[in-house]
């Protein structure tokens, strides 16, 4: 069920996980990644055909509370703890030449 | 007042209540006691002034009618997982420096309502991932019976500043066995709670189907205190539960005559430390000569926790820590370039290296080709071991095994070797996965000298008949009263 990741490979999930992977970290980390995907692969010796997934461990229901509009965070406390502030907004860099 | 830290939190509300003690000198105990015990790295922030002044409100309050509750003027501390309103909340990473929470979390404010004392924010690992505290980024906690040891985690800091006497209790969180785990390599008590009997809101979330929050305290009574002092349903938490939250002191001394308790036979093999099967084969015993019955079950999954464990939490993981990106809290890198420059800079240079590797383990096991061959798999077998304890609960009514198949490690020991940390966290994994409520207690102590940790495992809202078993061996023994001697 598996093949043991290859750098290159690393480098593609780094790209997903939005990471700066600095050279010297991707072979121990692909080392890492191989050794923990060869541990989990025990999973495949189980027989899971017809068995429904688990995502939540009990079997309560979901509790919406009610639709009424409240005060949230107001906006200066909002934006306390942003590294860029542009007017009432969070500042970013530019995305779009 | 040098015994005053070592007083329980039950016992300190008794003496508040008393007149015998006011809540600043117990603040001021417990601030002094966390000075003289810097070297642990227990606390990440002391709030000496913010503590000083609740506790200050609380002698006046109690001054004036005299009818507070038992958590009134009790200082405590925070893992710094927990947003409570203007302290820091970094979760020990580098991606949350100089974070102050903007608002209090569901069960910090309850305590803040309770008038509890809120000293300041604890060391953990980072992000909650991690079996010892050293994955913390402000640097690895200690465990107090044996500072070259670790304490456990990720909720290490808690376990040590309870252990040691700068809290009288404190929150924690536990994922896969971050709050029993550390209490137990710690010699203190802790629980995970029911998944949905604490609300998760306020509290930075690690894997959200299997985080729970939970206390840590010097006993079992102190236990049931202090979660009942923070359970309940909260309509800022979906899946919180909105079964009425009982008593838990009420019963808590009712013994275990006539309990069913299971022993399940694959958590007895190889790689259990023979000093920690020796404790609780001497447990089991105290259980039968007290009145429980012995019951050997199954858990017949046992051996695929770890595995099924990591790949959920690590998927889970992957996705909630995408909100780390440099917009909106928290330290920015790279900001001179364009926008995904500044995500990969600031990402790259805020994790540490075990949340770095599970963020790309969850990242390769939820991305296109590796689903159904890793997730979709995990989460059946999840299904297989919410069975496995469904049919032990018909024959049983809680399950004994050890905590930690070991007691404290050293230093460095697991650090190189990612899947040796994980296997620490065997025995508690399983109760997160099925959502099950857990208890951590004291039950011996190492020809060395160091805790050993008893869990009890029960079904779905059993903490009552938890705390019960708990508190019936703990009146056995004094396991629970001894402390590491911390201060010279």
């Amino acid at each position: 069920m598996t093949r043991i990741i290859d750098e290159a490979q690393t480098r593609h999930i780094a790209e997903l996980a939005r990471l700066d992977l600095p050279a010297e970290e991707l072979a121990g980390l692909t080392g890492d990644l191989g050794r923990i995907l060869e541990y989990v692969r025990q999973l495949s010796e189980l027989d899971t055909n017809g068995i429904e997934p688990t995502t939540h461990a009990t079997d309560l229901p979901t509790h919406l509370r009610a639709d009424e509009a409240r005060p949230g965070l107001p906006v200066d406390v909002g934006l306390a703890d942003a590294p860029e502030r542009i007017g009432d907004g969070f500042g970013v860099p530019k995305i779009i030449e | 007042m040098a015994d005053l830290c070592d007083l329980t939190l039950h016992g300190l509300a008794r003496a508040l209540k008393a007149g015998d003690v006011s809540s600043v000198e117990a603040t001021e105990a417990c601030l002094a006691r966390a000075e003289a015990t810097a070297s642990l790295g227990a606390y990440l922030h002391l709030d000496r002034e913010g503590a000083l002044a609740a506790a200050r409100a609380a002698d006046a309050r109690r001054a004036q009618d005299g009818a507070a509750g038992p958590l009134d003027g009790v200082p405590l501390g925070l893992k710094d997982i927990f947003l409570a309103e203007g302290l820091q909340a970094t979760c020990a990473s580098k991606i949350l420096d100089g974070f102050v929470a903007p608002y209090d979390g569901f069960a910090v404010g309850k305590l803040r309502a309770a008038g509890a004392v809120l000293l300041g924010k604890l060391n953990m690992d980072e992000f909650a991932m991690g079996s010892s505290t050293e994955h913390s980024a402000y640097g690895a906690a200690r465990n107090p019976w044996d500072p070259e040891r670790v304490p456990g985690g990720s909720s290490g800091g808690s376990a040590v500043a309870v252990a040691s006497g700068s809290a009288f209790g404190a929150l924690g969180t536990d994922t896969g066995g971050s709050i029993r785990q550390p209490a137990s390599l710690c010699g203190i008590v802790g629980m995970k709670p029911t998944y949905g009997r604490v609300s998760r809101y306020g509290v930075i979330a690690f894997a959200s189907s299997l985080d729970q929050v939970g206390p840590m305290t010097k006993d079992v009574t102190d236990c049931g205190l202090l979660l009942g002092a923070i359970a309940g349903h909260d309509p800022f938490d979906s899946t919180s539960a909105r079964a009425e939250v009982p008593d838990y002191l009420d019963g808590i001394e009712g013994g275990v005559a006539g309990m069913k308790l299971g022993v399940p036979k694959e958590y007895f093999v190889d790689g259990i430390d023979p000093e920690v099967r020796a404790a609780i084969d001497a447990a089991l015993a105290d259980y039968q000569r007290l009145g429980a019955e012995l019951v050997e079950i199954s858990l017949p999954h046992t051996p695929y926790a770890i595995a099924t464990y990591y790949l959920i939490c690590t998927a889970e993981a992957s996705s909630n820590l995408a909100r780390y990106d440099g917009v909106r809290y928290g330290a920015r890198q790279g900001g001179d370039g364009d926008l995904k420059q500044m995500y990969f800079a600031t990402r790259g240079a805020g994790f540490g290296g075990e949340v770095k590797r599970r963020i790309m383990l969850g990242t390769y096991v939820l991305s296109a080709g590796y689903y159904d061959a890793y997730c979709l798999k995990a989460q059946k077998v999840r299904t297989l071991f919410r069975r496995d304890f469904t049919a032990a609960f018909e024959k049983v009514d809680a399950i004994v095994t050890p905590t930690s198949p070991t007691a404290a490690f050293r230093l460095g020991e697991c650090t190189d070797d990612p899947i040796h940390m994980y296997l620490s966290d065997i025995f508690t994994v399983s109760a997160n996965l099925a959502g099950l409520p857990a208890l951590s207690l004291p039950c011996g102590f190492t020809a060395g000298g160091l805790p050993i940790g008893l869990q009890l495992v029960g079904p779905h809202w059993s903490e009552p008949a938890l705390l019960r078993a708990g508190r019936a061996y703990e009146r056995e023994h004094e396991w629970h009263t001894r402390r590491p001697e911390v201060t010279s």
